[in-house]
């Protein structure tokens, strides 16, 4: 299972690879919403530093839709769903290589998205092992909600738009509690960061059995 | 209209569920009148209190139609896997219960945003219950919107009956939400086990106002279940005449 899932993982990566849509189109226009939300909040240096992790998850969360969009874009457009039922694979090693793949491209975003908060943002870090956790916490959180419901609107004419319909209110604790935990982290509150940051790998563990035994059923006839 | 078409077309409108709407028009006639006048207002909320009539009752069926969503859902399911053909009929009840459960989300949302204009002074606080319910709304949309889609009926209910599934988890996450964090949102005014928050006039108002608001609804799942089902005729209907035409077509061409 491992050896299948990290096959899955390395064809997607290296999809993207050639691409380059995630480095060359998706980081620059995740920077660029951090730009926008500056002049949203009239580039006020401390409301910025006040909401930089709100802010950071936000363009996180468009960036992140955008690669989980075309995660499964590649697979339709050529008609891949059709080899992956057709496949050896199993159904729990597509899902895990899928949510590999797409955990280290969000991953690579967020690193961009990160120096971008601290340089743009002028944020300091207080708990870079909060920070670090909380990261990684969200990124799996967004990964196994994304392959998740990413193949079901997968296949479907509409689903440009039915994906962030189905995907932003499932985000959305993942968001608030990545907020809360990068506040905590860049010492903007004093609340319980660890408490959201373990929020974060419940949601993702609920998403990852829930993807374990319904994502093959999902492939089906898709 | 077709022959098919017209020997369906009564299926709306049933002797039962004509006195059942009857039903449903008297109900909600006794429940307006026990609620804004017989009973008293009360001593903190004043006047706002007779919002909860239709409240408290709005999400309760929202809470059981959801639950009928993910049960139909489930019964969909396990039925598809026996037979391509069986399980449309839970298919179609889990449809037109999600319907009736976010028609009366969205009535939850606005009565409590007009009882916290006028109790807390502004119609939106983000507070755990109602920020919960937000997101609790959107994502039934969504599987509203999953439903409409233009795909093969089987594999667009198939994906629908997981997404249902998966929303579910929200259901105990917004009814709990008040106990699970601070809110400002009260506890609630009528639960299992637990002594009710009110009583008098005011309890059995909202103990009726629940019966008379399930009558409505019951009415209107009803009718949506049936709607449905004649769009699903319609759509064969349509595929069938195609179909023939197309055969005729060829025949003629050869």
């Amino acid at each position: 299972m491992l050896a299948e899932t990290l096959l899955v993982a390395r064809k997607d990566l290296r999809v993207e690879w050639r691409a380059k849509v995630a480095l060359g189109q998706v980081a620059p226009l995740a920077l660029l919403i951090l730009v926008v939300l500056a002049f949203a909040l009239d580039a006020n240096s401390s409301l910025l530093e006040l909401g930089a992790g709100g802010l950071y998850w936000v363009a996180v969360l468009y960036g992140g839709t955008l690669l989980i969009q075309r995660s499964f874009d590649v697979e339709t457009d050529d008609g891949n769903m059709d080899a992956f039922r057709m496949s050896a694979i199993g159904a729990p090693s597509l899902f895990l290589g899928k949510s590999l793949a797409l955990f280290v491209q969000i991953g690579l975003l967020e690193l961009v998205l990160g120096s971008g908060i601290a340089l743009l943002y002028n944020v300091r870090v207080t708990d870079w092992v909060l920070l670090f956790v909380a990261a990684v916490a969200g990124t799996v959180a967004f990964s196994v909600c994304g392959v998740l419901w990413g193949v079901m609107s997968a296949g479907l004419r509409v689903r440009a738009t039915l994906l962030p319909l189905l995907l932003v209110p499932v985000l959305a604790p993942i968001l608030l509690a990545g907020s809360r935990a990068f506040e905590t982290a860049l010492g903007v509150r004093a609340d319980a960061g660890w408490t959201w940051a373990s929020l974060m790998f419940v949601i993702a563990a609920i998403h990852t059995a829930i993807g374990l035994g319904a994502f093959g059923f999902l492939l089906e006839e898709g | 209209m077709t022959s098919t078409t017209r020997s369906n077309a009564k299926m709306t409108a049933t002797p039962a569920t004509r006195v059942l709407g009857v039903l449903a028009i008297a109900a909600t006639a006794l429940m307006a009148v026990l609620g804004l006048f017989i009973s008293p207002a009360d001593v903190i909320q004043g006047e706002a209190v007779r919002m909860l009539y239709l409240h408290v009752p709005s999400i309760w069926i929202a809470y059981g139609a959801f639950v009928l969503t993910s049960v139909s859902s489930i019964l969909f399911l396990r039925a598809r896997k026996r037979r391509e053909d069986q399980g449309r009929h839970y298919d179609r009840l889990a449809g037109s219960a999600a319907e009736v459960g976010v028609v009366f989300t969205g009535i939850t949302l606005i009565t409590g945003m007009l009882w916290g204009k006028v109790t807390w002074g502004t119609y939106w606080q983000w507070d755990a219950r109602l920020t919960t319910t937000i997101l609790l709304f959107v994502t039934y949309l969504g599987y509203l919107a999953l439903r409409r889609l233009p795909a093969d009926p089987m594999v667009r209910s198939q994906r629908a009956a997981v997404m249902a599934l998966i929303s579910f988890i929200n259901v105990p996450i917004v009814h709990y939400s008040v106990d699970w964090w601070r809110t400002l949102h009260q506890k609630a005014s009528l639960s299992v086990g637990r002594r009710p928050e009110i009583t008098g006039e005011m309890y059995w108002t909202l103990l009726y106002s629940t019966l008379a608001v399930t009558i409505v609804a019951t009415w209107l799942m009803i009718h949506r279940y049936r709607v449905i089902r004649l769009e699903e005729l319609r759509d064969e209907e349509a595929l069938a005449a195609l179909i023939s035409s197309r055969l005729k077509n060829d025949d003629g061409s050869n």
